[in-house]
């Protein structure tokens, strides 16, 4: 069976420690596309949903040595072939006086890759989620801890996952619609 | 020997007593609700319209001293030959010192694990911003030609020009820039889940619109947290060496100059101890009456207030070591220019200046070693006063004393700021309030989400 015309199924829980326990229990009875709601980061839920690859690290590298690069070769390219000065016969290519500008580029650009680098591969900003239809989600930025198995999970058959979520022992099970 | 983590908690709790980060018998709900409160429910109280109407009489101040500025240029200023860095910069230095604390209390107690912070990193980070906009004004303002202070980044123009990169004054931009930058990111970034609780809570359309855009969408999936506790953590690695560069890099534009007292390899050290030393002043100013007037005291605690006492201890004494040396390298160095500089700081026409600055600075702090007076609000106030001034003051020493008085008896002169310069000053400080009041009037003053995580129930107990 494909779709139910819904987005997927919600269960909501009241602590860390039940939401993470019933994520790791619906990994491991085979469904992969789930998500987990938290109004926190808890360490142990991403790694509970089979989320155990981040790239921000790697785009803030990619970021900060753009930024390094661009900063030095600027002031090379400026100091010695497009407005050289002479000072008293000193040398233009006098990398000393260049770390300090290389040094806040290199600052400079490995913030913005993490911030935007960050949103970017979160898909922020988003206006519009399916999410958000379920009214009790509004709590999952107070004090609800919400787990969510997508309809587009192979594993996903309408009652059968209701079944398998109410067996989780949830506080409530919401369809999501589309 | 390994503990079991029950273990462990016991072993905590056997040490004395200590004032907790956060009062007992709060909820994720509680926590989440008295923060959010007093922006979307509590009302707009009297003392806050007084407030914020007091300090935005004085940002009028400011836009006056600032248009007459712009009409009749830096001439209504005090400052000449010698002494052409008056007013501007000392309180750029002192601004941007009071900035400082921001990022350490954000990102260098964050990577050193130090939970307490928690609770005062949003509006500490708020204030590195807002004083870090004061800052930014006075070099510009200071330029003579402020409506080209664009000339000053590098940029491809039809006079074939671009800025000298072997000079500490463009290194400066780049610093400033950075940090100013970096702490608006920080900043932001630290709000997104707080923006989505507040659209979440509020009931009003208006609102849940303002504060869902603002949110962008946040829905706190695990996936997201992920990358965005590896983006906040290297934000924070990356803030920490670029707080201390800051004050490292303001530092050489006066030691990479000739003057006697710039001319020294311990000013970068001693600048940026001395900034943190004045922002976590700066901090206790706002952290007390704030907690005050809000019924915080659940979650700024005496810990918190405590812990800031001793960084200014701490600080405090590295700055009288730099005071020291400074002293003992006038006397022991053999220059007879910074040997006299010296004696102009002890015995020159603004000795009053030097000697209340070490009063402010080095000598009155030190009663922060009585652990009554540290856990007493009112008297952290004073103190936290006292050593603004006295930071203040120091800068005003290392400017203008050094200036006044140079290497030749002829060109010796006297400073007197205007009354423009002190409308500029007080403006600037009118300027930082309102934004602080409008701060904790429309944004939520402490981390929600933060200190959701510093309650118990927040760790997840083994199966």
């Amino acid at each position: 069976m494909k779709h139910t015309g819904n987005y997927g199924m919600m269960a909501e829980f009241d602590s860390p420690t039940t939401l993470v326990a019933a994520a790791r229990q619906t990994y491991e009875a085979g469904y992969k596309r789930i998500d987990a709601y938290s109004p926190f980061p808890i360490e142990e839920l991403a790694e509970a949903i089979g989320f155990h690859h981040n790239s921000v690290p790697l785009v803030v590298l990619i970021g900060g040595l753009l930024g390094c690069a661009s900063g030095y070769l600027l002031q090379w390219w400026i100091s010695t072939v497009s407005y050289p000065i002479n000072v008293g016969g000193r040398p233009y290519h006098s990398w000393p006086a260049f770390i300090v500008v290389t040094f806040e580029m290199t600052i400079l650009f490995s913030v913005l890759a993490a911030v935007f680098g960050m949103l970017a591969l979160n898909g922020l900003p988003m206006p519009y989620h399916p999410v958000f239809n379920v009214p009790r989600f509004a709590f999952a930025t107070r004090d609800r801890f919400f787990l969510m198995i997508f309809s587009s999970d192979p594993k996903y058959r309408g009652s059968e996952t209701k079944a398998f979520l109410e067996s989780l022992n949830p506080r409530s099970i919401s369809e999501v619609p589309q | 020997m390994a503990l079991r983590p029950d273990e462990q908690i016991e072993v905590v709790e056997t040490k004395a007593p200590r004032a907790p980060v956060i009062e007992p018998g709060h909820t994720f709900a509680t926590v989440t609700d008295k923060i959010s409160s007093i922006v979307l429910t509590r009302p707009t109280s009297n003392g806050w319209l007084v407030g914020f109407g007091f300090s935005f009489l004085l940002t009028m101040v400011l836009l006056y001293a600032i248009s007459y500025l712009f009409i009749r240029g830096v001439g209504i200023w005090g400052v000449n030959i010698p002494v052409g860095w008056g007013f501007a910069i000392v309180n750029f230095v002192w601004w941007i010192g009071i900035g400082h604390a921001g990022t350490l209390i954000s990102a260098i107690l964050l990577l050193l694990r130090q939970s307490w912070r928690n609770s005062i990193n949003r509006f500490a980070e708020a204030m590195t911003l807002f004083a870090v906009a004061c800052a930014g004004m006075f070099p510009v303002l200071h330029l003579g030609r402020p409506w080209l202070a664009y000339w000053l980044f590098p940029y491809p123009n039809t006079m074939n020009y671009w800025p000298q990169f072997r000079s500490p004054l463009v290194w400066d931009v780049f610093a400033v820039s950075t940090y100013a930058t970096t702490s608006l990111l920080f900043w932001f970034v630290g709000l997104i889940p707080d923006l989505a609780t507040l659209r979440d809570r509020s009931h009003n359309r208006a609102l849940q619109m303002i504060y869902g855009i603002l949110a962008m969408g946040w829905r706190g999936s695990a996936r997201h947290w992920s990358r965005y506790e590896t983006a906040y953590l290297l934000l924070a690695g990356l803030a920490t060496p670029l707080v201390l560069s800051v004050h490292t890099v303001v530092s050489f534009d006066f030691a990479i100059g000739i003057v006697p007292g710039w001319h020294t390899t311990i000013f970068p050290p001693y600048f940026v101890a001395g900034a943190i030393y004045s922002g976590f002043a700066m901090v206790l100013m706002l952290a007390i009456p704030i907690r005050k007037f809000y019924g915080l005291e659940d979650f700024i605690t005496e810990r918190h207030l405590q812990n800031s006492a001793k960084v200014m201890l701490a600080t405090g004494l590295i700055v009288a070591y730099g005071y020291g040396i400074e002293a003992f390298m006038g006397w022991y160095g053999g220059n007879r220019s910074d040997a006299f500089l010296l004696w102009n700081r002890l015995h020159g026409p603004y000795r009053a200046v030097y000697f209340s600055l070490l009063a402010c600075n080095i000598f009155i702090p030190q009663v922060l070693w009585i652990r009554k007076l540290r856990s007493n609000p009112a008297w952290l106030f004073v103190i936290s006063g006292v050593i603004l001034v006295g930071m203040w003051l120091e800068r005003f020493v290392i400017v203008v004393v050094s200036l006044q008085r140079d290497f030749l008896n002829s060109s010796w002169g006297m400073y007197y700021p205007t009354r423009w310069d002190w409308m500029t000053y007080i403006g600037t400080i009118g300027f930082f309030l309102a934004c602080m009041f409008l701060f904790v009037r429309i944004l939520p003053m402490i981390s929600i989400f933060e200190m959701r995580q510093l309650l118990p129930q927040a760790e997840v107990k083994p199966e």
